[in-house]
C-alpha cells in the first residue's frame, strides 16, 4: 500500500550498496550490518560474520519502532559473546514500548548487529516527500529528540521537476559546518539521489557522523513506495515489508492477507472486537470504511466485531474462503445476552464487479454455515447494486427461506449504510 | 471550451489497452445521452492494428486500433482525452507521453499502484501546461450527458436509474472511485442530478485533488451546488477550507469525511486505499469533518443522514431560485446486451451446437462431467479417458486395461507399412509434424489398418445371424470377400502371432463373456484347414474383442452396429499407430535425412512408344 517502514537493516543495506556509486566514489559506507530474527543461529554468528569477533558491537531491535535508548533497548560497545547473550534473553519476549505516539506492546523477533563507532559530531538529516517536491531537513544537532530542537533544522526544497543539482545545497546548510559544509553537501545531495532511485518516500538519519570519507548511520528509519517494487525489486534486494510494531494478526487475519496476496482481488480483515455485535462483510475499499464509520457513528462502537472488505472483482471461490472465515468467527459463541448478532453484507453499486457471481460464493458459505448461523441467532442485513444486482438479490432472499436465516435484502433504491441502523437500532 | 469544462457532448477520446468491455460502455453511454457519434474514436495498443467491433445503439460499428498514440492522432487531430487502461508498470510512461503533445488535454489513468514519484511529476507537468489529469488508481468519472471515462457509472441500468444522460445542477467529486456510483445514486434521489461527478482515487498523491474540481465547479455557472467525499489522511481537504477561507469557493457545499472509524483501529492498519491513513491528529476523518464544518461546509453527523443533507441544500436552492430542476428528456433505448438478457432469463435462442462429452464453461473442464483434476486424482489413466470421451461411460479398470493393452500393440509396426513409410517420405520432403502425420493417417483405411472395424463388421454378422462357421466361410467365399481379420503373411497356426494370443487371453479372463472371439476362432479353424496362414490376425482380434467388451459393458446389438458403422473400431488403430508415426517423424528429424528420391531401377517403366490415338 504505497509507502511502507522497513527495517533500519534494509535500510542501511541499501544506502551502503549504492553510497559509492551515487558519490562518485567519494564516500563509502560500512556493509558490516546482521539481522538477527527467531531462526538465527546465534553461536554460528561469529563463524559465519567474522568481524563480528573483531569490533565492538552495538545491538537493537530492528522493528520500525524508535526510542530503543529510552526503551533500554540498545546495547553499545559490547563484545561479540555479550551481544548473544543480550539477544537470547530478549529473543520472543514481549514488551511494552513508550513512543511519542503512545505505548504498544508486542514480541520482540528482530535485532540489528553493526560495529560500534566512537565519534563526536552528531548530524541530523531527513528526507521527506510532498506532492510538489521532496525536503531534506539538517541540523548539526543530531542524535536527540529533533523535536526539541527543531529551531536548528535547515530546510531544503527540491521542486518535483527539478533535480538536486539545479539547487544550491551547500550554501543553504547551517554556517557552524565550516569547512566540512561542502563535505556534508555532497553526502546529502548523492543520499537524496538515492531517495529518488529507490523510490525511498522517507529517510531519516538521526545520528549520523563522518570517520574520515566514511559515512556512519548511527540511526536510521526509512519508507519505501511499494508501488515502484516492479522496477526496484533488484535494487531493493529482498527486502521486507513487516507490521508495525504490536500489530500482530490472529491466525484467520494471517490467512486473509494469504488470500488477499495471491490474487489480484483485494481481500482484507481486522478482527476488532471477536465477542461484537455487529460483523461487516463488505464490498469495496470505500464503501467498507464507511460502514464501519457507521456502527461506531450510530453510538455502537464497542460492538463493532471487525474491519474487513472485498473488492477487485474475487472469484466465487475466493469469497466463498473469505467469507467462511468471516462466519467462522462470528458463529464461535452466542452473545451472553442472549440478543442477536448482524451479519452486514454491504457494499455500494458497483461500477463492473458482477453482483450475482461474488454472492455466490457468499451464499456457498452461508448455506454451509446454516445451523451454526441458526445456533448463534445471526440476522442478516444485504445491500448492494451494480452489474446482475438483482439477480443477486434474489438469490440472497431465496437463500434465508431456504436456510431458515431472517436475511433483509435491499438495493440501490436504499441508502448505502441504512441496513446498519435497521440492524442496531431495529429499523425507523 | 471554458478552462473549467472536461468534456462536451463532441468530446472524442482514445482508449489506451484493449479494453473493448470498457469502451462498449462509454458507447451505450453516449448514445443512450444522444451524442450523435461514439466518443472514443480509437484504440491504441502496441501490438494493435486492425479494428474492435462495438455497438452503437443496434448498428455495430468499427472502432480502429493503433499501434501509437502519434499514429492515432494524426488520423484524429480533434481527440483531446485519453483514458488510460495501462498496467501499472507502464501507466506513467504512456501519461507522460499523451502529456508532451499539444493535442491531448485530458487524461485519465485507471492504473491502482503508479509509483508516486511519477505520479507527483506528471501532476506537476500536467499544472504547469494547464492539462488535467484524472487518477490513477479510479474508475474515473463523467459530465452528464457529454462524456463518460471508461467503466465509470456502471451499467446502462444505472445511468439510466441515475438520470447521467442528461445533465443536472449538482458537481459531485470524491476519492474513491468505487464510492462515485454510490455518490451519483444519492445525488439523484436527492436532487435533480449530476451535472458532472469525478473520482480523483485513493493514492497518497492523486493528480489532481479534491480542491482542484471544486474550482472548476465553482468556476462554472451551469453547477449550483457541490457534493464531496473525503477520505482520512492527507491534507487535502484542509485546501479546501483554505480556498473557502479565501473566497475562493463560495458555492454551496456538502462533504463527509469518512474513516471515523480508525481512531477504533489499531495504529497502523491500512484501509482498503493506499491514501486512507492518518498518520497525525489533524488528517483523521473526525477532525476533517470538524474544520470543514467550522468553515461553513454541510457536514452530515454520519453518511447516514449525508443523502438528507444533500436534499435539503438542494430544496433550498430550488425555493429561492437558484436552481430550476433540469429538463427530463426521454432517453433513446439501448438494447441490452444478449449476455445480460440471458444471465436475467428475459431471452432465449436454439444452439447450433451440442456437445454431450465434455464441458469448458466451468473453472475446470470436465470429461463427461468429471472435472480434470478429479480425473488424475481418481487415476482414471488414458484408458479411462478415451471410456469417458469415446464411450461417455467411466468403465471398469480391465476395460480401460484393455484399451491400454490395444495402443501399445498397434503403436507401431516398423518403416515399411504403407503409414509410416508415407509419413518417412513427408518428413524427409522437409514437411512438419502435423503433414508428415497426416500423410500417414491417410493411408489407414480398408487394406491399412481399418481391417480392424472390418472383422467386427463381418464376425458379428455372423455371430447374429448365428450362422455356422462353415457356411459363415463359404457364404463369403460366394460373395467373394475376404473374411476381414483373417490372414498373416508370416504367422501360422504352428507359429502363432503372439499379439493375439495376449489380447485374446486377456478378453477370455475378464470379459463378461466372448462370443464374437469364440465365434472368429471357429471360423479361423475352418479357415486354417485350407491354408495355415490363414488365422486371426491382429486387426481382427481387436476387432471382435472390441465388439466382445462392449457387450460386456451393456451395449445393445444395435448400438454396436452404430460404432461399426462410424468407424470407431479403427479410431483405436489410428490412435495407437499415430504414435509411431510421430515417432518416425522424429526418428527422420533428429536422423536429417534428405528428400527421398525412388530408385530407378524399382520401378518397372512400360511406357508405350506412343499413346493410342482417340479419334
Amino acid at each position: 500500500m504505497a509507502e511502507k517502514g522497513i527495517r533500519e537493516y534494509d535500510a542501511k543495506r541499501m544506502v551502503a550498496g549504492a553510497l559509492s556509486e551515487f558519490s562518485d566514489g567519494k564516500f563509502s559506507m560500512t556493509t558490516d550490518l546482521v539481522l538477527v530474527g527467531p531462526e538465527t543461529d546465534l553461536d554460528g554468528l561469529g563463524t559465519a560474520y567474522p568481524w563480528l569477533r573483531e569490533k565492538k558491537l552495538v545491538v537493537k531491535p530492528d522493528q520500525l519502532f524508535g526510542k530503543r535508548g529510552k526503551n533500554n533497548l540498545l546495547f553499545i560497545d559490547k563484545t561479540l559473546d555479550e551481544a548473544v547473550e543480550w539477544i537470547r534473553e530478549r529473543m520472543e519476549k514481549e514488551v511494552t514500548i513508550v513512543q511519542t505516539t503512545g505505548e504498544s506492546s508486542g514480541t520482540l523477533t528482530h535485532f540489528l548487529i553493526e560495529p560500534f563507532v566512537p565519534h563526536e559530531e552528531e548530524y541530523y538529516v531527513a528526507i521527506t516527500t510532498h506532492r510538489d517536491g521532496d525536503t531534506i531537513h539538517f541540523s548539526t544537532s543530531g542524535g536527540v529528540d529533533i523535536e526539541e530542537v527543531w529551531d536548528t533544522v535547515k530546510e531544503i526544497h527540491i521542486p518535483i521537476l527539478s533535480s538536486i543539482d539545479e539547487v544550491d545545497v551547500a550554501g543553504q546548510l547551517p554556517d557552524e559546518l565550516g569547512d566540512k559544509r561542502q563535505t556534508v553537501a555532497d553526502f546529502v545531495t548523492a543520499l537524496y539521489n538515492i531517495v529518488v532511485d529507490y523510490h525511498f518516500t522517507y529517510i531519516e538519519l538521526n545520528p549520523f557522523t563522518f570517520v574520515g570519507d566514511t559515512i556512519v548511520p548511527l540511526d536510521t528509519v526509512a519508507k519505501l513506495d511499494d508501488y515502484a517494487s516492479f522496477s526496484c525489486h533488484d535494487k531493493w534486494g529482498g527486502v521486507s515489508f513487516p507490521n508495525p510494531f504490536g500489530l500482530s494478526k490472529t491466525k484467520e487475519e494471517e490467512y486473509v492477507a494469504d488470500l488477499d496476496e495471491r490474487t489480484g482481488a483485494s481481500l482484507k480483515l481486522t478482527v476488532l472486537n471477536p465477542t461484537g455485535k455487529v460483523w461487516n462483510l463488505v464490498a469495496g475499499g470505500g464503501a467498507s470504511v464507511i460502514y464501519a464509520d457507521t456502527v461506531a457513528d450510530l453510538g455502537f462502537a464497542k460492538e463493532l466485531a471487525n474491519y474487513g472488505e472485498y473488492s477487485g472483482n474475487p472469484s466465487q471461490e475466493l469469497t466463498y474462503e473469505y467469507t467462511k472465515t468471516v462466519l467462522d468467527l462470528m458463529t464461535r459463541a452466542k452473545n451472553d445476552d442472549g440478543t442477536p448478532k448482524y451479519l452486514i453484507i454491504g457494499g455500494g453499486i458497483a461500477n463492473f464487479t458482477d453482483v450475482a457471481k461474488t454472492f455466490t460464493g457468499i451464499i456457498q458459505a452461508l448455506e454451509e454455515f446454516a445451523p451454526k448461523l441458526q445456533d448463534t441467532g445471526v440476522k442478516i442485513y444485504v445491500r448492494r447494486g451494480g452489474p446482475n444486482f438483482k439477480e443477486g438479490l434474489a438469490k440472497m432472499r431465496q437463500t434465508g427461506e431456504s436456510i431458515g436465516i431472517p436475511i433483509e435484502v435491499y438495493g440501490p433504491e436504499t441508502h448505502m449504510t441504512k441496513i446498519v441502523s435497521m440492524a442496531l437500532k431495529g429499523g425507523d | 471550451m471554458e478552462w473549467y469544462e472536461l468534456f462536451t457532448p463532441e468530446t472524442t477520446a482514445f482508449i489506451y489497452g484493449n479494453q473493448n468491455r470498457a469502451g462498449q460502455r462509454m458507447l451505450d453511454f453516449d448514445y443512450l445521452s444522444g451524442r450523435k457519434t461514439p466518443s472514443v474514436v480509437g484504440f491504441i495498443t502496441p501490438t494493435g492494428g486492425g479494428y474492435h467491433t462495438m455497438f452503437w445503439g443496434t448498428r455495430e460499428v468499427r472502432i480502429p486500433r493503433y499501434k501509437t498514440l502519434e499514429e492515432a492522432m494524426a488520423k484524429h487531430p480533434e481527440a483531446d482525452t485519453m483514458v488510460n487502461f495501462a498496467s501499472e508498470r507502464s501507466c506513467a510512461e504512456t501519461t507522460m507521453e499523451a502529456l508532451e503533445t499539444d493535442q491531448i488535454r485530458t487524461i485519465a489513468m485507471i492504473a491502482e499502484g503508479v509509483p508516486q514519484r511519477d505520479v507527483r511529476k506528471i501532476a506537476a507537468l500536467a499544472k504547469q501546461k494547464g492539462k488535467w489529469i484524472i487518477g490513477p488508481a479510479t474508475v474515473g468519472g463523467l459530465k452528464a450527458g457529454s462524456f463518460k471515462i471508461g467503466n465509470a457509472a456502471g451499467t446502462i441500468q444505472n445511468i439510466k436509474d441515475t438520470k447521467l444522460y442528461r445533465p443536472g445542477s449538482v458537481g459531485f467529486v470524491s476519492v474513491s472511485g468505487g464510492l462515485s456510483n454510490e455518490g451519483y445514486n444519492i445525488v439523484s434521489r436527492n436532487t435533480d442530478g449530476i451535472y458532472e461527478g469525478i473520482a480523483v482515487g485513493g493514492d497518497v498523491y492523486p493528480a489532481s485533488t479534491l480542491l482542484d474540481h471544486l474550482l472548476r465547479y465553482e468556476a462554472n455557472p451551469n453547477i449550483k451546488m457541490m457534493v464531496s467525499l473525503g477520505e482520512l489522511g492527507g491534507r487535502s481537504e484542509y485546501d479546501i477550507i483554505d480556498a473557502i477561507n479565501e473566497g475562493k469557493l463560495t458555492k454551496p457545499l456538502v462533504m463527509w469525511v469518512t474513516g471515523t472509524v480508525a481512531k477504533m483501529l489499531p495504529s497502523g492498519v491500512q484501509f482498503g486505499h493506499a491514501g486512507a491513513k492518518s498518520d497525525s491528529e489533524d488528517t483523521s476523518a473526525d477532525a476533517k469533518n470538524a474544520a470543514l464544518k467550522a468553515a461553513g461546509v454541510i457536514v452530515p453527523e454520519s453518511f447516514d443522514d449525508y443523502a438528507e443533507k444533500i436534499k435539503e441544500t438542494y430544496d433550498k436552492l430550488v425555493a429561492d431560485g437558484t436552481i430550476s430542476p433540469a429538463a427530463e428528456p426521454t432517453p433513446p433505448h439501448v438494447p441490452m446486451d444478449y449476455a445480460a438478457a440471458k444471465s436475467q432469463g428475459m431471452v432465449r435462442k436454439p444452439t447450433a451446437f451440442i456437445s454431450t462429452i465434455c464441458d469448458e464453461q466451468g473453472d475446470q473442464h470436465t470429461y463427461c462431467g468429471i472435472p480434470i483434476d478429479k480425473v488424475i486424482e481418481k487415476d482414471i489413466g488414458l484408458g479411462g479417458v478415451i471410456g469417458l470421451l469415446w464411450f461417455k461411460k467411466e468403465i471398469p479398470a480391465y476395460a480401460a486395461e484393455f484399451i491400454e493393452l490395444v495402443l501399445q500393440i498397434v503403436a507401431d509396426h516398423g518403416p515399411a507399412v504403407s503409414g509410416a513409410h508415407n509419413t518417412i517420405v513427408t518428413a524427409r520432403a522437409g514437411k512438419g509434424l502435423i503433414e508428415s502425420i497426416i500423410s500417414g493417417i491417410v493411408t489407414i483405411g480398408p487394406r491399412f489398418g481399418g481391417a480392424v472395424n472390418g472383422a467386427a463388421e463381418h464376425f458379428t454378422y455372423g455371430v447374429e445371424n448365428e450362422m455356422d462357421p462353415k457356411d459363415f466361410v463359404a457364404a463369403m467365399k460366394k460373395k467373394n470377400v475376404n473374411i476381414q481379420g483373417i490372414g498373416h503373411r508370416i504367422h501360422s497356426v504352428e507359429f502363432p502371432d503372439l499379439r493375439v494370443n495376449i489380447m485374446a487371453d486377456f478378453a477370455k479372463k475378464h470379459f463378461k463373456s466372448t462370443p464374437t472371439l469364440d465365434y472368429a476362432m471357429s471360423v479361423q479353424d475352418i479357415t486354417t484347414r485350407k491354408k495355415n496362414t490363414l488365422i486371426l490376425n491382429v486387426d481382427g482380434c481387436i476387432g471382435v474383442c472390441f465388439v466382445d467388451l462392449l457387450i460386456s459393458l451393456g451395449y445393445s446389438k444395435e448400438e454396436i452396429k452404430e460404432m461399426v458403422d462410424m468407424g470407431f473400431f479403427n479410431a483405436f488403430f489410428i490412435i495407437g499407430r499415430t504414435i509411431g508415426f510421430m515417432g518416425h517423424y522424429f526418428d527422420q528429424k533428429r536422423l536429417k535425412t534428405p528428400l527421398y528420391r525412388h530408385p530407378w531401377d524399382d520401378i518397372l517403366y512400360d511406357v508405350p512408344d506412343e499413346p493410342e490415338k482417340v479419334e
